[in-house]
């Protein structure tokens, strides 16, 4: 019956409550919507982000669908979640993909077109071209101008950086003399051939705008600039005017024949060559293969201690008769309270080298100074002794009520059998515990896998790998190790190898994690569940 | 075995019990009390020989607000409005779709809850180089949604909205049975009036345990405010706080523990305040459904 209501088809979906001002505001906000979208697809793939005009423009038809198609109306109660889901959920996880087959970073943050304009506005002095004479100005601030002359007798005012200024618009030059060239300019007064010998500034100086810009080329003739890159549209190359140099697209750089670069490149496909860089580069392969074995470390060590302390308080004060047990049971659940970032900054303050009560203590108490930031035994030591800080609290909590959960007869029983305290922990309490929690010890374990957090507050991953060819660290793992590819300041950026990293992350999470579902059932509960 | 001596073994065991707890109690409250001294100790550094400081004084405090900066005061209500204004968008995200997931049946409702979880596995932290890179690009296209804005942060944490929060929700509106929902109908209510003036009251515990997570979740992150902040006076207080114990600013620790102090203040009295409510609202969504 209860079964029957369920799958009745809802009695009224929007008709009954549809009046005509609901359709007309719910049209007018969809047209509104789609404006945007529109506008905002146009500048994406203006701004050159073919993929993001390409997904805005996919939701955007999603939502006219959603709204549309009368069908779709239990969907438009989670409108607004599922395009954030799709723009700032799904959507990244895709893009790191593309992202990691692609050698995105310093030096190839453009696109190729992008890199095509950008080179195109290089300029050389040829040898021969369009020439003027001319006449150097300068002012108090140490300015330059040119007054240039032409072979047809033109006249023109050069400043850097603006496009050329024909003689009659130059308003503000005065004082000619005969041959028609201006004494004063504005603020700007004539070099005289002495000054402009000894001057070794106006030979440097590019005037006029990218398009004509003029370079002295010697004391009586300067010349028009020209493009020094031309780009062979059929061909796929850059030729270089000056040398004749070609230079062909490969993996994102414009090489020439003979193995020279141009510094500009630009974003390319380069398939698997972020994954295969760790077998090819020892350089990058030995810390990483470090890096590897101390994150599967970590995580498997952080959740033992904090497994084995948790159950051990727990088990100890499982007796309920312990006068105060409530008042031990709340003092130990503090850390709990505290938010982690703030306690792991506490700890990286007492764990100070030099300042840090820790070692100031040890000090006193025994004359010695572990070098915590420095030594990377003691730094992994002192992580993990942080992140037991932090971790115990929570199974203290499970076990304590998985323990109640354990019938006391099957104790009795045992006892009666002659089995001694030992004995009935490991072979009655563990097993039955290790069931009930169990799919929480390997939530913990993904969890502490990625335990960025602590690796980078604590100590940023260091102290540093010497002879890396990237920035690692002793304690980083694979997360942090992303984030200083990505993000660590004045180093080169490298996205695509991040992003290459990060599939390999998500590979080993998406192992446990499936693990975990076939371990416990879970995605058959959750079929009934719903 | 007389009577006596079983008692005194008791009383052994509780005495052996009660100094580990002693032992364990200092492990834990330590860090606690150390923090809360540095902070009281005006000398600004951590070398207090003793817990109780020789001098007490609120200098660190003072300092704490009045150094340009590291403008404590701005980072605390740049926290506070993200993580108000994160949590009232995600939970309003959370609860309608819930309401819809629990009361329509509509193909593709299992696959999309199920989905739902499996994207939980690949947390935002994971992809936070595509999550840059897409901040990169909505810079170049509407500045306002862009790096360095809350606004932008706030629509990546709006992302995760749809998490497993649904599936607890969903809990807990298919707990209240639909026949009020249907007499309601009956009656002529469309389904938002249902929902709203009916069904919403009905809910508010657990939305109120929904909203404390999700605020503390977004009160602690750290890294996604890390790399799309990029200006001192935009950061949340977290970010803020590592400052502080970072090399760049000389590693202020006076000032820094009188800030983590009040900046974990809140967190704590949220948690002692609403602690069985938090719990017990988690395990009655369980046991009711």
């Amino acid at each position: 019956m209860a079964v029957q209501a369920l799958k009745k088809p809802q009695p009224q979906p929007t008709g009954q409550s549809a009046t005509l001002f609901t359709v007309v505001l719910r049209l007018v906000l969809l047209l509104a919507i789609d404006a945007f979208a529109i506008w905002f697809a146009v500048r994406a793939f203006g701004e050159g982000f073919a993929s993001l005009g390409i997904v805005v423009t996919l939701i955007a038809a999603g939502i006219n669908y959603i709204i549309l198609v009368r069908d779709m109306y239990p969907l438009r109660w989670m409108l607004l979640g599922l395009v954030m889901m799709s723009m700032f959920a799904i959507w990244p996880i895709i893009l790191t993909i593309f992202v990691a087959f692609t050698n995105y970073g310093d030096g190839h943050l453009l696109t190729k077109p992008q890199s095509i304009e950008q080179i195109s506005k290089e300029r050389y002095l040829p040898e021969g071209g369009t020439t003027y004479s001319w006449t150097g100005y300068t002012n108090e601030n140490g300015d330059y101008a040119l007054w240039l002359q032409n072979a047809a007798g033109e006249n023109y005012l050069a400043f850097p950086g603006v496009p050329l200024i024909p003689a009659s618009e130059a308003t503000d030059a005065t004082d000619f003399d005969e041959s028609g060239i201006p004494n004063e300019i504005g603020d700007y007064t004539r070099l005289n051939a002495i000054r402009i010998a000894a001057d070794k500034n106006i030979p440097e100086i590019q005037f006029g705008s990218e398009l004509d810009g003029v370079k002295i080329r010697s004391a009586s003739e300067a010349a028009q600039l020209q493009q020094k890159f031309v780009y062979d549209e059929a061909n796929d190359t850059l030729i270089d005017q000056e040398t004749g140099t070609e230079y062909l697209p490969v993996d994102g750089r414009w090489t020439a024949r003979n193995g020279a670069e141009l510094t500009s490149g630009y974003r390319a496909n380069v398939g698997v060559n972020n994954f295969t860089r760790f077998f090819q580069s020892s350089a990058l392969r030995g810390p990483l293969t470090r890096i590897i074995i101390w994150n599967f470390a970590f995580a498997f060590l952080s959740v033992f201690s904090t497994f084995a302390l948790g159950l051990g308080i727990a088990y100890i004060f499982n007796d309920r008769t312990i006068p105060g047990r409530k008042i031990i049971q709340s003092f130990l659940l503090i850390p709990y309270t505290i938010p982690s970032l703030i306690t792991i900054l506490i700890w990286k303050g007492m764990f100070n080298n030099e300042v840090g009560v820790i070692n100031r203590t040890l000090t006193e108490l025994f004359n010695i100074a572990p070098q915590w930031t420095v030594d990377p035994t003691l730094a992994k030591l002192a992580i993990l002794i942080v992140n037991l800080w932090l971790g115990y609290p929570y199974f203290f909590l499970i076990c304590s009520g998985a323990l109640q959960a354990i019938p006391s007869d099957l104790y009795e029983a045992a006892k009666v059998d002659g089995a001694n305290a030992f004995q009935s922990f490991f072979k009655i309490t563990l097993p039955l515990l290790l069931v009930a929690v169990g799919p929480l010890l390997v939530a913990s374990f993904t969890f502490n896998f990625n335990n960025f957090n602590i690796i980078f507050l604590f100590i940023e991953g260091g102290p540093p790998i010497a002879g890396s060819l990237t920035r690692a660290g002793h304690t980083d793992i694979l997360i942090s190790y992303v984030y200083n590819l990505a993000f660590a300041a004045g180093r080169g950026k490298e996205y695509g190898l991040g992003a290459a990293i990060t599939i390999v992350i998500f590979a080993i999470v998406a192992i446990i994690t499936l693990f975990q579902f076939r371990y416990t059932k879970m995605w058959e509960e959750v079929g009934e569940g719903v | 075995m007389s009577n006596l001596t079983f008692k005194q073994r008791r009383y052994l065991s509780y005495t052996i019990r009660w100094l580990v707890a002693l032992i364990l109690i200092a492990f834990a409250i330590f860090p606690v009390l150390w923090i809360l001294s540095t902070s009281l100790n005006p000398s600004n550094t951590l070398a207090t020989a003793s817990l109780i400081p020789k001098n007490i004084g609120l200098d660190n405090y003072r300092t704490l607000f009045n150094t340009p900066e590291t403008p404590f005061g701005i980072w605390i209500w740049n926290s506070i409005k993200i993580s108000s204004i994160t949590t009232v968008l995600s939970v309003t995200i959370t609860t309608l779709a819930a309401y819809a997931f629990s009361r329509f049946r509509f193909r593709g409702r299992e696959t999309m809850l199920k989905g739902i979880l499996l994207i939980q596995v690949f947390p935002g932290l994971l992809a936070m180089i595509a999550i840059f890179t897409l901040v990169t690009q909505f810079e170049a296209i509407v500045p306002a949604i862009g790096l360095n804005t809350h606004a932008g942060l706030i629509l990546v944490y709006l992302g995760g909205a749809m998490g497993v929060n649904i599936w607890l929700m969903k809990g807990f509106f298919d707990t209240i049975p639909r026949a009020i929902d249907e007499s309601a109908m009956v009656d002529g209510a469309t389904h938002w009036q249902t929902f709203s003036q009916l069904l919403l009251p009905l809910m508010r515990p657990i939305l109120v345990v929904i909203a404390i997570l999700t605020f503390i979740g977004t009160y602690g992150d750290f890294i996604l405010a890390r790399i799309l902040l990029k200006s001192t006076d935009q950061y949340p207080l977290m970010v803020g706080l590592f400052i502080y114990t970072s090399g760049q600013f000389s590693q202020k620790w006076g000032p820094f523990a009188a800030g983590a102090l009040l900046g974990a203040l809140p967190i704590m009295i949220i948690y002692l305040l609403l602690q069985d409510q938090i719990v017990g609202g988690l395990t009655q969504g369980a046991v009711k459904g």
